[in-house]
């Protein structure tokens, strides 16, 4: 397979980008999104040109790292995805595809596809945590949670934190990463003492940042490569009314 | 005011009193709209009059009417500063997004319904609102109504007014429900049915007005 890739080229922070256009020859259909831009970067290195920088780590969709807009969507064309894991099937062969790294506000670019997600970290240490004692692992599992609870709050901690929610949402908001973080501790018993100066906080650091309002679009939801629910969204809302009413 | 200017301050504060300024005027549009279903009563509009006639001397119709213009007020202010502040949010825009994959056409365009439903608002005031009011000597509402929809231009404004405002409620009524914290699974069947009354119903109620009047004039 052969594809023309139109990619978004930036020198760095300060740097005027613009998109250039290569040529990915010789791709395989099972080769994943992240192996093909390895092949156009190897090409590039052999030419002596400056490789293509783009996140990537674990590679099986579980870090959160790799992301990047692809055809005019977060991850790509396919749903509940990360980059890493979308192959070059998907593509048709012969195809144009356009790159750009995630834009928002609060997301800068460092360098080509590559932005600073660390408004995310800020988020987290502002009160995405438990400083409970909670035990060992013998300790918790003492703790009765009821498995329907258990579950769903498995479901919000799938949040791998890269990001597409940002990145597909019109008005840049980082509801549903706050969302999936807040829900994720507010159905655990050890979540509870911290609940009301957590939601707050976490609220309060993502506006902070820059990021914007939700409008309820869902289109976080329709791009999250771990497929998180709008539903956490809606939790998050009523912790937000019971911290401020209580 | 302090639970007020408190809730403004935050992002999710200020979308719970769009919510919130929103589901009153859904409430206002369902009594609107039943007082002036007395329109097609067959008696040559003496009970729509009567109505029409009777509404201003009440007092506290006035008070709720201040209020309303209130809630009315506070709607499309925040409204506007919502969508301009979002809108820095995003300072590079994507050379290419694909919205329509992802999200519906209702959700995206909320600021661009609301403010054709307030040119409407506008129109709909001076056409209606000031003459039952202000005007000196006797007014017939009807024959002021039956008169404005005669005239199918009008009545065409009206009724595509009602089709946007019926794009806005779609997606306005369930945000507003998602906003709150009540859109979860229990709760869905119920989020819809009334959604449907309220995008659906009630702006059909509306357009049903102008076209009924446009057709027998």
């Amino acid at each position: 397979m052969q594809f023309t890739l139109k990619v978004w080229r930036q020198h760095d922070r300060q740097a005027e980008g613009k998109f250039v256009e290569y040529k990915a020859t010789d791709i395989t259909p099972d080769m994943s999104f992240l192996e093909m831009l390895d092949a156009v970067n190897l090409d590039l290195a052999r030419n002596g040109e400056e490789t293509i920088a783009f996140d990537h780590d674990c590679r099986e969709g579980i870090c959160g790292s790799c992301g990047m807009y692809i055809n005019g969507r977060a991850h790509g064309p396919l749903r509940g995805v990360a980059t890493c894991q979308l192959y070059m099937r998907s593509f048709k062969d012969g195809n144009t595809i356009v790159l750009e790294p995630w834009r928002a506000k609060a997301f800068p670019v460092i360098k080509d596809l590559v932005v600073d997600r660390s408004a995310f970290d800020r988020i987290i240490q502002a009160g995405g945590y438990v400083s409970v004692d909670t035990g060992g692992v013998p300790d918790a599992n003492t703790i009765p949670v009821p498995k329907p609870i258990a579950e769903e709050a498995f479901d919000a901690a799938a949040c791998i934190g890269c990001g597409a929610c940002v990145a597909a949402c019109k008005n840049s908001s980082a509801m549903l990463f706050v969302a999936a973080k807040v829900s994720q501790l507010a159905l655990l018993p050890q979540g509870q003492p911290e609940q009301k100066a957590r939601v707050e906080r976490m609220i309060a650091q993502m506006d902070e940042e820059e990021f914007g309002g939700c409008s309820n679009t869902y289109a976080c939801e329709a791009e999250c490569p771990k497929e998180i629910s709008v539903s956490h969204i809606a939790r998050l809302n009523r912790e937000f009314l019971k911290a401020r009413l209580k | 005011m302090g639970i007020l200017s408190g809730l403004y301050s935050s992002s999710v504060g200020k979308k719970i009193l769009m919510g919130t300024t929103g589901l009153f005027l859904c409430i206002y549009l369902v009594v609107h709209l039943a007082g002036n279903l007395l329109l097609f009563k067959n008696d040559n509009g003496e009970s729509f009059n009567a109505y029409a006639e009777l509404l201003p001397s009440l007092t506290i119709i006035r008070i709720i009417e201040i209020v309303l213009f209130a809630i009315f007020a506070g709607h499309i202010v925040l409204g506007t500063i919502f969508w301009t502040s979002n809108r820095k949010k995003r300072p590079k825009k994507y050379e290419v997004n694909k919205q329509s994959e992802n999200s519906s056409i209702f959700s995206r365009t909320m600021f661009l319904t609301g403010s054709i439903v307030f040119i409407f608002l506008v129109v709909h005031m001076r056409q209606f609102w000031g003459p039952s009011r202000f005007a000196t000597g006797e007014v017939s509402m009807y024959h002021l109504v039956k008169t404005a929809f005669a005239n199918p231009l009008y009545a065409m404004f009206y009724i595509i007014a009602m089709a946007l405002l019926a794009f806005h409620l779609r997606h306005g009524f369930q945000s507003a429900l998602q906003t709150f914290g009540v859109s979860n699974q229990k709760y869905a069947l119920m989020v819809k049915v009334l959604g449907i009354i309220f995008w659906l119903v009630i702006p059909a109620g509306f357009a049903a007005m102008p076209l009924f009047f446009l057709l027998n004039s």
